[in-house]
């Protein structure tokens, strides 16, 4: 096994393989930028939302290496971040935000 | 019983769980983290209508050029992600390289935000001048100084690490802080999507 190898089975991806991945977050990006100048219509909400999930999955999980992590830390954090859209989504839906 | 002691050579960690409490601790803080950046962007979608007599949102706002700031950071996170890779590796060279760059992007970052409410100003677009431009800038201003405070940590550590003085694993030191910054780059994703690209 190599060191490469060996480093990537601990600590997440080799080096390209995070190039890769900035590749396509800065795409995701380029087309989340086209959406405020092109007229996505009804798509256009959901689709900013879609991409935004999408790229935060992607960092949280590879370049933060929960992906690869134990379990544990995955709990701890997505925990966090439920907690807080369910009270701010309530919080929100107090003042009627969403009507 | 030194911090050393704690981590054998395979990286595990001799404590109840078996993992490291000083990373249990960074996730637990940046779990902690969701909740005031959730509060600050709710209290914005709420105000970002209240403009009174100020400026709207899409008259201040420069797409193109938060766009690249976006960019900036974005990469900043794929220069922090090859530090770490370094650093378990052992290469300190490119550990002090890839921490250098991170820290000069999240400074590029910094500097454009700066001139960013600096226009904003100059176009009537102060502190107080609407509910909108106070939830703003209040939360724009605390994403900014988290960014400040990682780019600190950044070169603190390149030079705690030039004098071999960092306690415990220099790896997993340097793969908290970068935890910390990946973690302001996702509330970036999550702020350019909400605040800049989906109009008032």
């Amino acid at each position: 096994m190599t060191t490469e190898t060996h480093s990537s089975t601990e600590h997440g991806m080799s080096n390209a393989g995070y190039v890769r991945i900035a590749v396509i977050l800065a795409a995701i990006t380029g087309l989340e930028v086209a959406t405020y100048y092109v007229d996505f219509g009804a798509l256009f909400l959901p689709s900013l939302l879609l991409m935004m999930a999408v790229k935060f999955v992607i960092v949280v999980s590879f370049f933060m290496h929960l992906k690869f992590d134990n379990k544990l830390f995955s709990w701890v954090f997505y925990a966090g971040l439920i907690l807080a859209l369910t009270v701010y989504g309530i919080f929100l839906a107090t003042f009627h935000f969403f009507s | 019983m030194t911090a050393d002691s704690h981590i054998d050579s395979h990286g595990a960690a001799h404590t109840s769980t078996g993992l490291s409490n000083n990373k249990l601790g960074m996730w637990l803080f940046l779990g902690s983290e969701c909740l005031l950046f959730g509060g600050l962007i709710s209290t914005y979608m709420l105000y970002r209508g209240r403009v009174g007599e100020g400026p709207r949102p899409s008259q201040v706002f420069d797409i193109p050029f938060t766009s690249v700031s976006s960019f900036v950071l974005l990469m900043s996170s794929l220069t922090m992600v090859l530090a770490v890779s370094a650093a378990h590796k052992g290469d300190d060279r490119n550990t002090h390289l890839w921490i250098s760059v991170t820290a000069l992007l999240g400074a590029t970052f910094v500097g454009g935000q700066v001139y960013e409410f600096t226009a904003f100003y100059n176009e009537g677009m102060g502190f107080t001048t609407s509910l909108f431009s106070s939830s703003f800038y209040v939360l724009t201003g605390f994403h900014g100084v988290h960014v400040t405070v990682g780019i600190i940590m950044l070169m603190s550590t390149v030079g705690i690490l030039k004098r071999s003085k960092v306690p415990g694993s220099k790896a997993e030191t340097i793969e908290l802080i970068g935890l910390y910054w990946h973690f302001v780059d996702i509330v970036w994703i999550i702020i350019f999507t909400l605040i800049y690209l989906i109009p008032a």
